[in-house]
């Protein structure tokens, strides 16, 4: 019986993993840090923080996805979080129908990073915050190219690293790593179309595949014919090779050598 | 845009419009100052640019998927294709992802730190190298290049030597260095040192007061800070701008903090003052390196974090105890399982702040893997910068931004 594979992640995952396995966790420590705390606090008076923690030295902030702009608003304009260095999402559709939505910004002046970070459902829209801070602009592209994540009022959501006619979206799950059907099939069917599937066949993406019918670059081992030649064609007989030939010609016991046998 | 019609004849890098006088002129993807895969669509008024829009892409390979399908150590040798100037600078920034998500970043031996500064400064000094040479050839200056080249391999000896490797290095490991520097590397660091300064010097007289050069890039690509902010900049793209903030020195990590540097800034924010400073970088990262040999000096000789539960003992262990054979063998084929949480991870390329975000799962292979790139909004500010300036300005700003398609595509 092939083994189940579940379809709602198909990633590649470790193929043993003991019963008893407990993954450890990084601790989430409570905010102590003076500045955290401060920062923390005005951003509590303005919006609602569902849990915030500290993990490896950076501050985490969970809020409602509805409060995005507010809460990057805020911590920028108040407490001078003045660079978005990066935003990207997870995907956890297989484990919730959710994506989670990541801000990690940078306050140059106090040198202290946090992650504001907030989960929308599958189906939902997420606001953009490219009026706050430029750099959104080609994040949110790059997080609706590799996610479908749709950003409310951003200037010019278009597919930023795939093409724009591509199917999909490369990194969810529920993506597979050599691609889907109409990965495939993309390039075929756009310089060709799709009426040449069949003539083109598909892509051999296997790097140890060797063809049978391809005699220019393999030879076939009992079965070779000449370089390039047809691959149904007979093959070569080899006429030099007699098996009736005796493999000793003659034998002379004079001319040969005993070896001595006490040796 | 023109619609693709077989039989007739089609235009495919210019576009007329009649309406307005607008032409729309398509700079790239194939074009040899593109430093890579980077196409533009230029609406220009005559020879004036009225909008820039850079289409990226020719280059992804899906890297932050593949990671999610490797293993942690499998997917080091990838992160060289990212910024393939300066390879060392991306297995660096993400091992050091990995150690501080694995919580053992501490123990990571002093002799590997060391050696690591000193492949992280070497790459810095070849990135440089490389970029002036290109961004003086871009503008027109042929010798500068010959001459860069020339010092930027030395420089690729001495990594050749250490790693066997001239681009792809993939020369450090999670937890620390796979291999002690070998004999007489130091002398040869050492000959460089001696040898560069001079070098730059002569660049710096080719270059620094050349009229052609100033006028080429003087007030040509003016990022104000509060744009270089907006645009999340990092690198010399923000100290161009007037904004000191380098994160060796600001968020350090490693040995930064034992030794003495400078950060140089310049607050011309055009591209004559960020030229400036790639010089003065080279001068700073020499100093770092001339400081770290009396370092490696002083160490023991151990490479390798000691973290049986992550990291595989040392080969000598290996082949004589058997659980240490064992746990080997458990890590090659299954992989380290960090524990459940994340991180992210800056550090200081010579391109800018590369970064890694690592969500794990508590599994071998990384949930979420996130590469944040300094090339890819050093390209996106391009929409910004460009409009306003010239067409042949565009090569020099392209330029000066020291963007690389490996990274910013990924």
């Amino acid at each position: 019986m092939r083994p189940y594979r579940p379809k709602d992640n198909v990633q590649k995952k470790s193929y043993y993993t003991d019963r008893f396995w407990v993954a450890p966790r990084i601790p989430e420590e409570p905010v102590e840090d003076e500045i955290f705390k401060a920062d923390l606090r005005t951003l509590k008076k303005e919006i609602k923080v569902k849990k915030a923690y500290i993990q490896r030295g950076q501050l985490v902030i969970i809020i409602d996805a509805k409060d995005n702009v507010k809460a990057l608003q805020v911590l920028k304009e108040k407490c001078g979080y003045d660079i978005l260095s990066e935003m990207s999402a997870i995907d956890y559709l297989a484990q919730d129908g959710e994506f989670e939505i990541f801000y990690q910004l940078l306050a140059m002046s106090k040198r202290k990073r946090v992650r504001v970070k907030c989960r929308i459902k599958e189906d939902e829209a997420i606001e953009s915050v490219e009026p706050l801070f430029r750099s959104a602009d080609w994040s949110e592209r790059e997080m609706y190219d590799m996610f479908g994540i749709k950003v409310n009022n951003h200037p010019y959501l278009k597919r930023i690293l795939m093409p724009e006619d591509w199917v999909g979206y490369p990194l969810r799950k529920t993506y597979p790593l050599h691609g889907d059907e109409a990965a495939q099939w993309y390039e075929v069917d756009k310089i060709f179309g799709k009426e040449y599937r069949e003539i083109i066949g598909p892509e051999q993406r296997d790097a140890a595949y060797i063809s049978t019918t391809d005699t220019c670059n393999f030879a076939r081992i009992y079965h070779e014919v000449p370089r390039c030649a047809d691959p149904n064609s007979e093959p070569e007989k080899i006429e030099s090779f007699n098996e009736d030939a005796p493999l000793v010609e003659t034998f002379d016991l004079k001319k040969s050598k005993i070896v001595d046998k006490t040796r | 845009m023109q619609q693709r019609n077989r039989l007739e004849p089609y235009f495919e890098n210019l576009v007329f419009e009649r309406e307005d006088n607008t032409m729309v002129v398509n700079f790239g993807p194939q074009h040899p100052s593109a430093h890579g895969q980077l196409r533009l669509i230029l609406e220009m008024d005559g020879e004036q640019i009225k909008k820039a829009v850079p289409d990226i892409g020719y280059l992804h390979r899906g890297m932050e998927k593949m990671g999610e399908n490797m293993i942690y150590n499998e997917f080091l040798p990838t992160t060289d294709r990212m910024d393939y100037i300066a390879a060392t600078a991306n297995n660096y920034a993400f091992a050091l992802a990995v150690e501080r998500l694995l919580g053992i970043e501490e123990k990571v031996p002093r002799r590997a730190k060391v050696i690591r500064m000193m492949l992280l400064e070497l790459n810095r000094i070849i990135s440089h190298l490389f970029w002036l040479a290109t961004h003086a050839l871009d503008v027109g200056a042929m010798s500068v290049f010959l001459y860069c080249f020339r010092e930027r391999e030395y420089a690729m000896d001495l990594m050749e030597e250490y790693c066997g490797a001239r681009l792809t290095h993939s020369s450090v490991r999670i937890g620390g260095v796979p291999l002690d520097l070998p004999e007489g590397w130091l002398e040869h660091l050492n000959w460089f040192l001696n040898k560069l300064p001079e070098q730059i010097k002569l660049y710096e007289g080719l270059l620094t007061e050349n009229r052609i050069w100033r006028m080429r890039l003087e007030e040509v690509g003016v990022i104000p800070p509060e744009m270089a902010k907006q645009w999340a900049c990092s690198g010399i793209m923000l100290r161009g701008s007037g904004i000191e903030y380098d994160i060796r020195k600001e968020e350090p990590y490693e040995l930064y903090d034992e030794v003495d540097f400078d950060i140089p800034i310049s607050d011309r924010c055009d591209s004559y003052g960020r030229y400036l400073l790639y010089m003065e970088e080279m001068r700073q990262s020499i100093k770092i390196l001339r400081q770290l040999i009396p370092m490696y000096k002083d160490t023991e000789p151990e490479l390798m974090a000691h973290a049986p539960e992550y990291i595989s003992a040392p080969k000598e262990d290996i082949m004589t105890q058997n659980y240490s054979l064992m746990q080997h063998f458990v890590l090659v084929t299954q992989g380290m399982r960090p524990p459940v949480g994340e991180v992210y991870v800056p550090t200081e390329s010579p391109k800018g702040e590369l970064g890694f975000f690592i969500r794990s799962e508590g599994e071998p292979y990384p949930y979420r893997l996130k590469i944040r790139a300094p090339s890819f909004w050093h390209t996106g500010i391009l929409q910004d910068l460009l409009p306003g300036h010239y067409l042949a300005d565009v090569v020099t700003i392209i330029g000066s931004t020291n963007i690389v398609f490996g990274e910013i595509d990924r």
